[in-house]
């Protein structure tokens, strides 16, 4: 299979009742692809962690882009919101700065960054207060795994 | 255990896809967070929550749960979720009981724990 490329964009609407949709349509692409469940469940797993960032703290919402590749799955996440003061506390299970209204949607456990940590091979996060973050992540595909 | 079955069990009704009934679910997660249901390994079949906003259909999609049982007579408050789910083939169901009471008819009945392989159902 050759190099396929995704784009979406999470619009941030000050609604929650879409956060997931990107996420779930991403899920719906790498299947048609061809992709197998085991990384396609491990990529929107990523990209929805990522997804409610953009939904929940950026103003205008940002980009996810997905590149599949024969070996792996490349996910860049961008947006231009207002950046994260602290990356290594961020990354600490249970370090949350969600506001209340949040954690009584089901989310806010402070497990959004460690978790696409977890789910990655490779994770590399970019954030500049005022200026925004992006998210590169890789998920190598073990074809063995796909059941 | 078939979604009847579960059904059965926990006096729950099918809020959807009801042709489904026969289907067979035999692991389980229970979750108020969503956010331990994302941080879950291995698959469940059925997703135990007390959690109705709309987000939780999203995560079940993603994570290939099959079946959401609400507790607590919950149900979603938008009939857009309802069809939503029925689009992507999640079947919801809602009990009047809580939590442990469900789970632990649950077990009893032979369900298993998700992210407990060694202990699987025979």
């Amino acid at each position: 299979m050759d190099r396929q490329v995704f784009a979406y964009s999470v619009v941030s609407t000050g609604s929650f009742d879409d956060v997931g949709v990107v996420s779930t349509e991403i899920k719906r692409d790498l299947e048609e692809a061809g992709v197998e469940k085991d990384t396609v469940r491990r990529v929107a797993v990523i990209c929805f962690e990522a997804e409610m960032n953009l939904a929940l703290y950026t103003e205008r919402g940002g980009n996810i882009q997905v590149v599949v590749e024969p070996d792996r799955v490349d996910i860049y996440v961008e947006d231009d919101g207002p950046g994260i003061e602290d990356v290594e506390k961020a990354m600490q299970p249970g370090y949350s700065t969600a506001p209340l209204w949040v954690h009584e949607l089901g989310f806010g456990a402070g497990m959004g960054l460690p978790n696409m940590k977890e789910n990655s091979d490779i994770f590399e996060i970019v954030s500049e207060l005022g200026k925004g973050t992006k998210i590169h992540s890789v998920v190598f595909r073990r074809k063995e795994d796909a059941a | 255990m078939t979604l009847k079955e579960v059904a059965q069990t926990v006096e729950a009704e099918f809020l959807n896809l009801e042709d489904r009934a026969d289907e067979e679910v035999n692991t389980a997660c229970a979750a108020d967070l969503l956010s331990d249901v994302l941080a879950m390994r291995g698959d469940a079949a059925l997703l135990i929550t007390g959690e109705a906003a709309p987000q939780v259909v999203r995560v079940a999609d993603v994570m290939n749960i099959r079946a959401i049982l609400y507790v607590r007579g919950k149900r979603p408050q938008k009939k857009d979720i309802i069809r939503w789910a029925t689009q992507r083939g999640i079947v919801l169901l809602s009990t009047p009981l809580p939590t442990f009471e469900v789970c632990g008819r649950l077990y009893k009945a032979g369900m298993r724990c998700s992210e407990c392989p060694e202990d699987e159902a025979a």
